[in-house]
């Protein structure tokens, strides 16, 4: 009897089960929050794409009027849709540059906190014994340090660049998403399903990374967006308080010279207001996103 | 006919949180989960093993499959001793021994397709990739799925509590096992749906000719699936015979109390009172003498004295009471 239909199983196309973007895609189409936010970041990572050819100046070139006069502090208008610095200049090239700066911060550290801290809680919680007690006493020193102060001593000793900032967030940041994702691990390893997957002759490192590691990316990815956040703040508080690279044009040091400057007693809201308010949608977009993933982390919920 | 497993001693101890004051003398008391019991399963039989909540069955099948380690004593498959099996001899006891849960809602990957969980056995023990889908489907025919292509690219949990358990099914007889373990096999079951899983696995039970062992605390269930019934309490075995004999003439209270416990769909009937009363201790501290000797209205000086052995009240019928030993 199996063996008559069996042609026919081999003949049918065989549709294949959707995997993890196509379901991160259904579910964005249903939740109006992570969709918000997925779009914002869309938006911030084509400008930082295009920056080159939509920003009209070079964010450091200094620029005169046409009488020969330094175009310094000039209200938003045609030229200067967002006016110019009080060194001339101009404001809406460096918020448009401003973006590279900060969606590669954000998005480097995303990365590196959902990997070390995925990497660490499977190892932790899967391995136990004393491999999880030396990981965790590890993670809940570093818990302890304060975050703004370890930085700046940190970029202080190791140099302001983009990528050490990086590192600093990333070193700061993996032990809230380890811990959190550890203890994912503990449950799934307690589930019937990875005593099945034992009993029918997986190996442990099969068991690792095919039976538990899928059910833990929903959660890497909650706090990789929220590590997004982070950094980019961090590389703008550093900037701003004046620790940060100085050859970067970045959101922080705009405000950071819109503050030297004394723009607000200008009124220059043009100037500081339009790179705060990208970084509060970029933070922003990393809390919407977050939010609206938390249901995928029960799948079931998720997809009735 | 040859043993398939042959256990000797077979013990399992967990250790159990310390006091202080424990800590200090450097104690490290044990919980003793199975203690010491001797079994021999033949080929072709059918064994149940009952006994209520904390008596221990779950870890002896966890035992018989090697899901946990041996404390102490022996266990052989096939004259083989499963503590020093490893790589290829452990892939090939995987290929013969397989285990049916007790909740399927939890035993399958929730994140895999049917047609992943079911050739996941096949990926593991190394079986040729063309052969996957066939055997695949057929595993799905053989548990009652009549048209595995509906099923294949399912999820878990679109399907339904009998039909996730036949999946479960499915996944363990792909591998062509000759020992089944099955853990509480309905109990997370609908009641409607469990004859049906159960006549299924009595059917495949012959078909496939398996050798199995059904652990559960319900007696109804032991008798219509096994030939030879296995009674635990506490770690040990307290009885053991053919299951219609145990049902007809129980030998030892503890039994006694099991079948007078079955529900009976008659509430009017009178009940007969039980004759055990209070609850199962804990195994980290199990009473001196016979375990059951608390709640058993027959407990007489002896049973606190000395543990009683398993001694024959019957041709292939063993019990562990003080009371047939005269």
């Amino acid at each position: 009897m199996a063996s008559i239909e069996l042609p026919h199983i081999a003949a049918a196309a065989r549709p294949r089960a959707p995997g993890l973007f196509a379901r991160l895609a259904r579910h964005l189409a249903k939740n109006p929050s992570a969709l918000i936010g997925v779009s914002i970041y869309l938006v911030f990572v084509l400008v930082a794409a295009l920056a080159g050819s939509i920003a009209p100046y070079d964010p450091i070139e200094i620029l005169f009027t046409e009488d020969g006069q330094l175009a310094a502090s000039l209200p938003p208008s045609a030229a200067h849709l967002l006016g110019t610095t009080n060194l001339g200049r101009d404001v809406f090239s460096q918020l448009v540059l401003g973006a590279r700066p900060s969606l590669f911060v954000g998005l480097t550290a995303a990365v590196a906190v959902a990997t070390i801290g995925s990497a660490v809680g499977l190892v932790a919680g899967y391995l136990g014994g004393w491999v999880d007690r030396a990981l965790m006493r590890l993670a809940d020193l570093v818990l302890g340090l304060p975050f703004l102060p370890f930085v700046i001593v940190l970029v202080a000793l190791i140099g302001p660049s983009l990528q050490n900032i990086v590192l600093t967030v990333a070193i700061l940041l993996w032990p809230n998403a380890a811990r959190v994702i550890r203890s994912q691990v503990l449950t799934l390893s307690q589930r019937q399903f990875i005593e099945a997957a034992r009993v029918t002759g997986a190996g442990e490192w099969r068991i690792m990374l095919v039976h538990i590691a899928p059910n833990i990316v929903p959660l890497a990815f909650l706090y990789g967006s929220i590590a997004v956040g982070w950094a980019i703040l961090t590389q703008a508080s550093l900037s701003f308080l004046g620790f940060g690279a100085t050859d970067t044009i970045s959101w922080g040091t705009m405000l950071q010279d819109a503050y030297a400057s004394q723009a607000l007693d200008r009124e220059q809201f043009s100037w500081f207001v339009p790179p705060g308010i990208c970084l509060v949608l970029v933070v922003l977009a990393g809390f919407l996103i977050s939010r609206g993933y938390e249901e995928l982390l029960f799948p079931k919920l998720g997809e009735g | 006919m040859d043993p398939l497993i042959e256990a000797f001693g077979l013990t399992k101890a967990f250790p159990v949180s310390r006091t202080w004051r424990q800590m200090l003398r450097a104690e490290r008391p044990r919980l003793k989960a199975v203690d010491g019991i001797d079994l021999t399963i033949r080929r072709g039989d059918s064994i149940g093993l009952v006994g209520e909540s904390g008596s221990g069955k779950t870890t002896v099948g966890r035992l018989l499959l090697k899901l946990t380690s041996i404390t102490s004593g022996q266990l052989t498959y096939r004259g083989d001793h499963l503590d020093r099996m490893k790589g290829a001899r452990l892939r090939g006891f995987r290929q013969q021994a397989q285990l049916v849960f007790q909740n399927p809602f939890d035993a399958l990957n929730p994140r895999f397709n049917i047609r992943r969980i079911v050739a996941e056995p096949l990926v593991n023990l190394g079986v040729p990739r063309a052969e996957h889908e066939t055997r695949t489907a057929d595993s799905l025919r053989l548990v009652g799925l009549a048209e595995p292509q509906r099923y294949l690219d399912r999820l878990p949990h679109q399907l339904s509590g009998g039909q996730l358990q036949r999946i479960v099914l499915a996944r363990a007889l792909v591998v062509g096992p000759e020992f089944l373990v099955a853990d509480e096999p309905v109990s997370m079951l609908d009641v409607s749906v469990r004859a049906g899983i159960l006549n299924l696995m009595r059917d495949l039970k012959e078909r496939l000719s398996l050798t199995s062992f059904t652990i559960s605390h319900d007696l109804t269930l032991v008798r219509y699936i096994c030939s030879r019934t296995l009674v635990m309490y506490l770690g040990r075995i307290i009885e053991q015979g053919p299951t219609e004999e145990i049902i007809a003439r129980p030998a030892h209270p503890y039994t006694k109390a099991l079948i007078a416990a079955v529900p009976r769909p008659d509430v009017d009937q009178p009940r007969d009172a039980l004759p055990i009363s209070g609850a199962i201790g804990s195994a980290a501290t199990p009473p001196s003498g016979c375990r059951l000797r608390h709640r058993c209205p027959y407990a007489f000086a002896r049973c606190a004295s000395e543990e009683p052995p398993l001694i024959e009240v019957a041709p292939g019928h063993t019990a562990a009471c003080h009371l047939h030993i005269a």
